[in-house]
């Protein structure tokens, strides 16, 4: 009986250690370029790892009973006459709910510290309207949230472009650049069908709407050029809706913008 | 006024054609009805994964170059329609529904004969109706969700088709889903209660509670959005002031239902298949029938996590990541009863059976991708990626598709008399399964790392992964042949099975097989303990 336990234990441990070490050394995310992406392979790190478990201790658990309990071939008969076992039942109903609210929990604490139950900015002064009701994207907490240095741009999606609009500097882009640490502000809308903001490396996502503005907050840490991808079937050349998001330091930034700002303004 | 009625009880058949051209009749003999849903359901599922090749060859490579784009987008939506309308919901609830549920309950047809050859009749000039549309001026390609506006200005005639094909097949999916409640309610042999009916009664029980509860609510979505296509109007269309997430709400009102409509009759069919070839009791019944009801209620709540990232409130958000996760435990329930079943039987691992364990794992991992997709922030990246593809292939496929197999090859002799060839099922098996998890696992990293679905073209990085998921494919299309071989040469010249080859105790087997029209020679037994393996017992007449 104590060798029975020992090799239970043993094999739930080998579970476990195999589940971990798979968690934190198989990577199966792209590089991490904003403030959403830690916490967001925080989360994933920790359902990978209980999924894992979860995984590969029911295979075993078939594997070994298909094994173990097979039908020798001088056998005849019915197995064990075991119809249930109550405390086991609970036991199994009771864990999972736990896990299951634990998890449920943690990633409400984990979308909380990237901005999601937040009430949104309104200092965007494109918001400001009352009439207009904006959903909300996921609006990343920072601390300089307020501050006056928030980039907002407009975004315009249409079959089969995106095209950002800079209110600051009165001129319209095909492709997003972005100063390095700075909170960008987006205010999205479509022309005609839907489609969806998604930048991978940033861990974001945001379905951009026909009559239906829809905001998205982020702040990117990383320098490097990344693809913005639509994420929502929109046509034939769906595949193809792709811009590039630029994440540059804040002086090349300013660069690109003063070179792209309408002249007429300084006159 | 009188209505004169031919040939008005259903037993006498003599007016019916005889072999097999009753499955080619307005048959009102639930056994014929079964089988016409499961080889009608398999034409379609062979059309479905032709469409699938195609997908899987377009994506062989990162350009848009095997077929036209717009083409490309009409194949993925008959793909996705086709497998779930016509292949798997009238599969595991027409097919199998009809042909059990009358033995379970001890009854010589379902409760409405005609409405179940109406439910039936339905199925293929719809389906058919849906194929041809390709023809007219394009088929439907805004995908099976058909989301306005694209599903509005898309061209017409094939949105049409769609719609009026879905609204067919969803009518025949409320016949069947009432047919199913009032033989299990009230068509029961006296003396046989509830808690004494095998499980997938109560798998279609829950399930056609969802059918008749969520159905109409698509029906009702459909027939809006197809006024605004024709008449147009303005409920979905926002240039007229319409709202597309009005749309995706009541959508999903039933889609989301629509996922348990296809998973819990496949749970109830695998809680029949493992007690009797493990020669064991199914492991806690009662609790088994409680999470079916659990699943059924917390079932219809969860909608609205497939609009995470479509704007909702954050308490919604909320809302809905919780139940949705909690419906884990009604399932992770389900499972653990399941290995409990097999532990300590004495397990014939045949061809029914290795099919029964690759649905436990593959659903196993499909389950944990799906809790982990309730998370809102996670789900948030991965939303309409191949992660999400990859995770509903693993529960439809994964799960369904392989407890269908599953339950031909246990069903198989009680239909023909005759054993199926058991290597070419073990060579079925291990086709299928290293194709179907070659095809789906690199999905979820591609999805993870930027890939999004409903694509004909991707970055080149990710061609690697895609061959892969190719080669996967074609090894499931090839997974098809040793099946159909074993099919023909079984009904052929296949060893005379018996009548109950498997010695197993639920109802259907204690008559011959095939059974007579009337399915119990004199009065159906009663079977009050379906699942009495070891023990001894008697059965009453």
């Amino acid at each position: 009986m104590l060798n029975k336990n020992f090799y239970l234990i043993l094999i739930i441990s080998a579970v476990f250690g195999i589940s971990f070490w798979i968690g934190f050394n198989v990577n199966l995310l792209p590089s991490e370029a904003s403030i959403n992406a830690p916490i967001y392979d925080e989360l994933f790190r920790i359902l990978f790892i209980i999924g894992l478990i979860i995984f590969i201790g029911m295979t075993i658990a078939v594997i070994y009973s298909l094994f173990k309990f097979r039908k020798r071939k001088d056998e005849f008969g019915d197995g064990i006459a075991l119809e249930g076992n109550l405390s086991l039942e609970i036991v199994w109903t009771i864990i999972p709910s736990i896990i299951v609210l634990i998890i449920g929990l943690y990633s409400y604490n984990i979308y909380d510290r990237m901005g999601g139950m937040k009430e949104l900015n309104h200092s965007h002064e494109m918001m400001a309207s009352n009439t207009e009701k904006i959903w909300a994207g996921i609006s990343p907490a920072s601390n300089n949230e307020v501050g006056s240095n928030n980039l907002s741009v407009e975004v315009s999606a249409m079959q089969f472009a995106f095209l950002f609009n800079y209110p600051k500097g009165e001129f319209i882009s095909g492709e997003l650049h972005v100063p390095v640490d700075h909170k960008v502000s987006m205010k999205m809308e479509s022309k005609d069908v839907i489609h969806a903001f998604w930048v991978p490396e940033f861990r974001i996502k945001q379905d951009i709407i026909p009559g239906q503005p829809t905001v998205l907050n982020f702040t990117p840490t990383k320098v490097g050029k990344y693809p913005i991808i639509c994420a929502e079937l929109c046509g034939p050349y769906h595949g193809g809706m792709r811009a590039s998001i630029i994440v540059e330091e804040e002086s090349d930034y300013n660069d690109w913008f003063n070179k792209n700002t309408k002249t007429e303004v300084s006159l | 006024m009188t209505i004169s009625i031919d040939n008005q009880n259903s037993n006498n058949n003599s007016l019916q054609p005889k072999g097999w051209l009753r499955y080619l009749s307005f048959s009102l003999d639930h056994k014929v009805i079964g089988i016409q849903y499961l080889v009608c359901g398999f034409l379609f599922y062979l059309i479905g994964g032709t469409l699938a090749s195609a997908i899987r060859i377009e994506l062989a490579s990162p350009m848009s170059d095997f077929m036209p784009r717009d083409v490309y987008n009409q194949v993925l939506t008959l793909h996705g329609t086709i497998m779930i309308f016509l292949w798997i919901v009238p599969v595991v609830n027409g097919a199998f529904g009809n042909y059990l549920i009358p033995f379970y309950v001890g009854a010589r047809d379902m409760a409405f004969p005609r409405l179940n050859a109406v439910a039936f009749w339905l199925i293929p000039p719809s389906g058919l109706m849906l194929v041809a549309s390709y023809f007219v001026e394009g088929a439907a390609q805004a995908g099976w969700t058909a989301y306005p506006p694209l599903s509005i200005t898309t061209p017409q005639s094939g949105q049409i088709i769609w719609i009026m094909s879905v609204l067919l097949l969803g009518g025949s999916s409320i016949f069947g889903g009432i047919n199913f409640i009032a033989t299990i309610i009230k068509l029961r042999r006296p003396g046989l209660k509830l808690m004494q009916l095998p499980m997938y009664c109560w798998a279609m029980l829950g399930t056609s509670l969802l059918v008749v509860l969520s159905t109409p609510v698509l029906a009702g979505t459909l027939i809006l959005l197809s006024f605004d296509i024709v008449a147009h109007t303005g409920f979905f269309n926002p240039v007229l002031g319409g709202n597309v997430v009005v749309y995706q709400h009541l959508f999903w009102f039933y889609s989301h239902p629509a996922v348990y409509i296809m998973v819990l009759p496949a749970f109830g069919l695998v809680s029949e298949i493992l007690p009797v070839h493990s020669r064991k009791p199914l492991f806690g019944y009662t609790t088994m029938v409680f999470s079916i009801m659990g699943i059924v209620v917390l079932g219809l709540v969860v909608w609205a996590h497939h609009m995470f990232t479509s704007g909702t409130p954050p308490w919604m958000r909320l809302f809905f990541t919780i139940a949705t996760a909690f419906i884990a435990v009604p399932t992770g329930i389900k499972f653990f009863n399941w290995v409990a079943t097999l532990w300590g039987g004495k397990i014939s691992l045949n061809s029914a059976m290795l099919f029964s364990c690759g649905f436990i794992i593959n659903f196993v991992f499909g389950g944990i991708t799906g809790v982990a997709l309730a998370q809102v922030p996670f789900d948030i990246h991965v939303h309409d990626t191949y992660f999400v593809v990859a995770h509903f292939h693993y529960i439809v496929y994964g799960g369904t598709v392989f407890i269908i197999f599953s339950s031909i090859y246990h069903w198989f002799p009680k239909v023909t008399g005759k054993l199926m060839s058991e290597k070419l099922g073990i060579i079925h098996f291990a086709i299928t399964f290293i194709g179907f998890n070659l095809c789906f696992a690199p999905q979820h990293w591609l999805g993870l790392n930027g890939m999004p679905r409903r694509v004909a073209e991707y970055d080149p990085q990710f061609q690697f992964v895609n061959q892969i998921s190719s080669f996967g494919a074609l090894l499931m299309a090839v997974s098809t042949i040793p099946f159909l071989i074993n099919i023909f040469l079984s009904i052929k010249n296949g060893k005379d099975s018996g009548d109950n080859p498997w010695n197993a105790l639920t109802p259907e087997w204690l008559t011959s097989s095939p059974p007579p029209v009337e399915n119990w020679e004199g009065e159906a037994p009663l079977v009050k303990e379906p699942y009495g393996y070891g023990k001894s017992i008697s059965i009453e007449n």
